[in-house]
């Protein structure tokens, strides 16, 4: 059992004095030391913490969040510790402002404690590309939470805050949470302001939470979701709000999708999948198979997308601008190839040479126009699905967790891990893996996603679906 | 089939600026050839009559007005971040060696 209540109510008794910020934020810090040696956290933000933990206990700070502990990912720009995106590249940078997800939660009242670890710049699927450490997983030390949002999962599994927040460019608040075993919901595109977090790959970048139950992502959404100037991409959000959820399962169209339930798959996790299905069913869910026949093609068109933005927006780690520099540098031009070859860890450079190759005079039509026009027939067969069914069911990863070290030398294994998440990146939709049970002791999550823009539906959707599979 | 020579490897880590020791070099050689040879099945899916995409969500053009907004920041402020300043602008060494 989790030692948080639910959001809302540890906002509402710290809001009448019955419970402290401080008391909180304490209960909080102490059990990220307790349970360090899981490798969640990269710094924590205590001293800040404790001041606006002061704060809000003396009623300065007020709000749907009051005092309630949560924990960004390191590619967040935060005040109080360094933001440094696990990257070697950015150790020692400080956030001269805070990113708009930060800003929004703060204004809510809510406090930040901890910065979590990540595969460097969000680079992964298991938290192995991290520049400075790997994080295990809360069910089996030996094994990985999941990438890049792994740090996140952990610390919400460890019970170290009541929610984290992350990033999810290709499933990377998703997977994680199948692997590590709690909620993570990947809004549609736009929903939340990317402002002040290190860009990845920017035409499918979200942020979401990660939390314990539906309820909690619904709350922290509907704080972070809206129009930013800062994001020329934000959308309005719902006028109705993310917060009070109703709605029922009966006459709910359901598609199982077809393609990722394949051989693929390891039988357990179809077993895990099937049982989940069947209980929507029998709370009055019609349940239809669906094909998306393009849906295997996903994972080629992200990995000729993503790496070309990634070398995009990794042009900026020049040695010039950011902290890390390479010392022995006789010109200019030394500099950048001494800093940006001795500053990026191994994937970070794979995919800026993939990106460097597929975006290339002689190789562009090929591979970054042909990606991206297959991505509008994803789109299409996306949207002749949701004519069909109101939402879309299956896994969010072939496996449970992997060994540490057992995808280390092989990159294209570890991108398979992205299979089943990238194609709603691509197409923009929103999606949320939800904790469906175990195999061989380790969590399966259940991916349910919907048509842009649907994200109050989904949310419903998956609060009548959480009820079912706990 | 894409399958990259060492040569093709050291051009790309010029056009990125990348310096890469002898084993990275190797490495990237036939772990890139294989990645590009698993994205390549692309080249046989049938796209005639479709258009690329670039932004899902269909905004265009997002424009503000062009006015001055102070968010309250200092030049120093956000400077403390780059290795090297001198009078408040960014110092890099000299462009010819």
């Amino acid at each position: 059992m989790s030692q948080w209540l639910p959001i809302a109510d540890i906002a509402a008794k710290v809001s009448t004095g019955e419970l402290k910020a401080t008391d909180l934020v304490e209960q909080a810090l102490k059990t990220i030391d307790e349970k360090k040696e899981f490798d969640a956290i990269i710094a924590t933000t205590e001293e800040r913490a404790r001041e606006r933990a002061q704060k809000v206990d003396a009623g300065e700070i007020k709000g749907h969040l009051a005092g309630v502990p949560f924990i960004a990912k390191d590619n967040f720009l935060t005040f109080g510790a360094e933001t440094t995106a696990a990257s070697n590249m950015l150790r020692g940078f400080v956030a001269p402002y805070q990113a708009t997800a930060i800003e929004k939660l703060e204004a809510e009242g809510a406090i930040c404690v901890a910065k979590a670890n990540l595969d460097a710049y969000a680079h992964g699927a298991s938290t192995e590309n991290s520049d400075f450490f790997t994080t295990k997983n809360p069910h089996d030390k030996t094994r990985v939470p999941g990438g890049s949002s792994g740090g996140s999962a952990a610390a919400v599994v460890l019970d170290m805050a009541p929610f984290a927040i992350g990033t999810d460019t290709g499933g990377s608040i998703r997977q994680p949470a199948s692997f590590s075993g709690c909620v993570g919901y990947k809004p549609t595109y736009g929903l939340v302001s990317r402002s002040g977090v290190v860009a990845m790959a920017s035409s499918t970048d979200v942020i979401g939470p990660l939390t314990r139950t539906v309820e909690d992502t619904a709350l922290i959404l509907d704080v972070m979701a809206g129009r930013d100037d800062l994001d020329s991409t934000t959308i309005e959000a719902d006028k109705a709000g993310y917060a009070k959820l109703d709605g029922s399962l009966k006459g709910k169209k359901v598609g199982i999708i077809r393609e990722h339930m394949g051989e693929s798959l390891d039988p357990k996790i179809i077993a895990v999948i099937e049982s989940s299905v069947k209980k929507l069913e029998a709370a009055g869910a019609e349940v239809t198979e669906i094909s998306l026949p393009s849906l295997p093609m996903a994972l080629a068109v992200y990995y000729i997308l993503c790496p070309a933005e990634v070398s995009s927006n990794l042009g900026r780690y020049d040695g010039q601008r950011f902290p890390y520099s390479y010392a022995e540098a006789k010109d200019l031009d030394d500099s950048y190839f001494g800093s940006r070859g001795r500053g990026f860890g191994k994937e970070a450079k794979r995919r800026i040479m993939i990106g460097t190759y597929v975006l290339s005079s002689g190789y562009y039509d090929a591979y970054y126009k042909k990606a991206q026009t297959v991505r509008t027939k994803l789109i299409n067969e996306f949207s002749e699905a949701f004519k069909q069914v109101d939402f879309l069911v299956g896994p969010v990863a072939p496996t449970t967790a992997f060994k540490i070290g057992q995808n280390a030398n092989n990159p294209l294994q570890m991108y398979l891990a992205d299979i089943m998440t990238v194609a709603v990146n691509l197409v923009g939709n929103p999606a949320i893996s939800l904790p469906a049970g175990m195999v061989d002791g380790l969590p399966v999550g259940l991916q349910l996603m919907a048509p842009q823009k649907a994200d109050r539906e989904l949310l419903e959707l998956a609060k009548s679906t959480e009820e079912l599979l706990v | 089939m894409a399958k990259l020579t060492r040569e093709d490897v050291l051009k790309l880590a010029r056009l990125a600026r990348l310096e890469l020791s002898d084993e990275e070099i190797t490495g990237f050689q036939s772990e890139l050839s294989e990645i590009l040879q698993y994205v390549e099945q692309l080249q046989d899916v049938d796209v005639s009559g479709l258009k690329p995409t670039n932004q899902v969500t269909g905004l265009t053009n997002v424009m503000r007005e062009d006015e001055v907004r102070d968010y309250g920041y200092k030049t120093e402020e956000l400077l403390k971040n780059v290795p090297k300043v001198k009078d408040n602008q960014i110092e890099v060494k000299r462009m010819l060696g």
